[in-house]
């Protein structure tokens, strides 16, 4: 066996450092709250409102970018144009925008001294300080995710499958869904949960907006401010595992395809 | 049947420039010249499938240079298959009568027919991903033929194959171009594929068409330098003439048997029409002349000697065994030969 040179010693010493900043934090988060008190939060109306509210409005914004980004994420993979480096470092702003920022940014054009906060109002639409406020943040945030995954998942099938469907009848439309989705859809899901779980996390352009109706983080971040550390724990633990399910679904996706024998 | 008249693509990077083609219907028509040609670009926009600039595509009579694909009746069969990964061989080769409505019966006669035609049949419930190269292309055939276009356009399709899976497919090409009334546009590398296969062609170089016509009169008789040197005339001389006379290099003359035209130009010969030997023969009809050896490079199954006469360096083909019988070397005096109707006056 040939000896370690120390170099390699600094690799695994750093590595582990890095696993250990990860993971104690989160264990010791996961494991403080006893059993009876986790227990005691799912009976909390004010936590699980919020919680289910996260759920909810990140699921909105996760297809909202779904349904407004597959067609900017599929012109991106295929055509070349004047501009689209400018396009697509448009795209990335909203992920080097500090959060509060962002949340600044929206409420001055849904006011009343913009003119598309006063035709929102004219229509009844509300974003100060309500769930369509919530949604349109965290669509706002998660967009450029999805945009990445799908546009990735697009640049992977070859243009040459679609020249060959369009020759042999097939509109434009018809190939898209009966080639291109088809084989794109793993990526766009993979999108789909990414911009979710980048939701789901939102807290800093979210309070700017909306305070209430609350959200998760914005309620543990309340219960800490007002009880301490012990009283926002367990809200905590339950954000913790819905977005790990999110987290393991996403994995599961994207583990290399089996060869299917 | 194809008529193209002076197309130009619009495209980033590499462009067609005023590319004048006409292919008559039934033909089977070969498409040549080096990588990066242009060869795929014309299929591709033919097809439908790249921007064209100017220039138009007809059709069967029918002006296409602004429909989209799906609309031209144009089959195309890439190197790499491109066979839909999702989809069964039989939902691969079915594909397109989504877009053609057929009767019943019809469509069980051509599944029949190119099923069996193309040995398929073991194959129709399996997916792309398992299946062999030379399977593959059978079912990228299948599926381009059963929708009947009028034209289908071929790139390259079994330079990807094993050499025995290529003779079979080729042959499966010949049978198939009988059997259907679909004009075939092939591009290939192999002149061999190219001779057995084609009746016209063409050469492409850099985004022109250099030459297109007979199989034979490009091969016999190159147009142009660089299609001289594409088919193998790897002799080009810049030549004066005079009646049936041509000096080449200012010092050999040459009689090919015949008037040129004008009075210079270039000639070319095969480097596989010149013959060496160690010792002066003699014959009337030939050409003789005596050089030193400058070179011996291997090419593989042969040797190409470059032999030196005056300023002038001949390239002929030599087999490994005349190498050794003639014995030659760098810097050995050889006489080498060509008849007269082996001389191509470009």
């Amino acid at each position: 066996m040939t000896r370690r040179e120390p170099f390699f010693w600094i690799m695994v010493w750093c590595g582990l450092v890095v696993m250990a900043f990860i993971v104690i934090p989160l264990v010791e988060l996961m494991t403080a709250p006893s059993l009876s008190g986790l227990k005691e939060t799912l009976n909390d109306n004010e936590v699980m409102r919020s919680i289910w509210l996260s759920i909810y409005t990140a699921g909105w914004a996760a297809l909202a970018s779904f349904i407004l980004g597959t067609p900017l994420a599929y012109l991106l993979a295929r055509k070349d144009f004047r501009g689209k480096r400018l396009v697509e470092g448009i795209i990335d702003l909203p992920i080097v925008i500090p959060h509060p920022v962002v949340g600044i940014a929206i409420l001055g054009v849904v006011g009343k001294n913009h003119w598309i906060g006063r035709e929102l109002a004219e229509l009844g639409i509300r974003v100060m300080g309500s769930v369509t406020g919530i949604i349109v943040v965290l669509i706002f945030v998660g967009l450029p995710f999805y945009l990445h995954a799908a546009k990735e998942g697009f640049e992977n099938i070859s243009p040459r499958l679609e020249g060959v469907s369009r020759s042999l009848g097939a509109s434009m439309p018809g190939t898209f869904f009966r080639i291109t989705f088809p084989l794109a859809w793993r990526s766009m899901l993979v999108g789909i949960i990414m911009c979710a779980a980048r939701a789901i996390s939102e807290f800093g352009a979210v309070v700017v907006v909306a305070y209430h109706p609350m959200i998760a983080p914005v309620l543990i971040y309340e219960r800490f401010e007002g009880y301490g550390l012990k009283y926002s724990q367990p809200v905590a633990v339950w954000l913790v595992l819905v977005c790990l399910i999110l987290f393991f679904v996403l994995r599961f996706l994207t583990l290399p395809k089996k060869k299917k024998t | 049947m194809i008529r193209i008249e002076n197309l130009e693509t619009r495209l980033s990077g590499f462009n067609l420039h005023s590319i004048n083609l006409s292919i008559e219907a039934g033909e089977f028509f070969i498409l040549m010249g080096p990588t990066g040609a242009g060869k795929t670009v014309l299929l591709e926009a033919i097809a439908g499938l790249v921007p064209v600039r100017s220039g138009r595509i007809l059709i069967g009579g029918k002006d296409v240079t602004r429909l989209p694909p799906e609309k031209r009746g144009i089959g195309i069969v890439y190197q790499d298959y491109v066979l839909f990964p999702h989809m069964t061989v039989m939902e691969n080769i079915r594909y397109g009568l989504h877009f053609h409505r057929l009767g019943a019966e019809e469509t069980e006669k051509r599944l029949k027919g190119l099923i069996g035609e193309l040995e398929l049949m073991h194959l129709v419930d399996r997916i792309p991903l398992n299946l062999s190269g030379g399977e593959l292309q059978r079912v990228a055939l299948a599926r381009a033929l059963m929708v009947k276009p009028a034209v289908l356009l071929l790139d390259e399709p079994l330079s990807a194959l094993d050499p025995n899976f290529r003779e079979d497919i080729r042959h499966g090409l010949e049978r198939i171009h009988r059997s259907t009334n679909t004009t075939f546009l092939m591009v290939t590398h192999d002149f061999a594929e190219a001779l057995s296969l084609g009746s016209r062609g063409a050469v492409m170089n850099n985004g022109r068409i250099e030459q297109a016509g007979r199989m034979e009169d490009i091969f016999q008789r190159p147009g142009t330098p660089f299609v001289a040197d594409f088919v193998g005339m790897k002799n080009i001389f810049e030549a004066q003439f005079s009646g049936s006379r041509a000096v080449i290099g200012g010092m050999l003359e040459i009689d090919m048997g015949r008037q040129a035209q004008g009075d210079h130009g270039l000639i070319a010969i095969r480097p596989d029409d010149i013959t060496i030997a160690r010792e002066k023969i003699l014959s009337n009809n030939k050409h003789l002349f005596k050089g030193t050896v400058a070179a011996i490079i291997d090419q593989g199954f042969y040797y190409e000697a470059h032999v030196q006469v005056g300023k002038i360096t001949f390239k002929a083909l030599v087999s490994k065994r005349s190498l050794f019988e003639l014995r030659l070397f760098d810097g050995a005096e050889v006489f080498l030969s060509f008849e007269a109707n082996s001389i191509h006056a470009l």
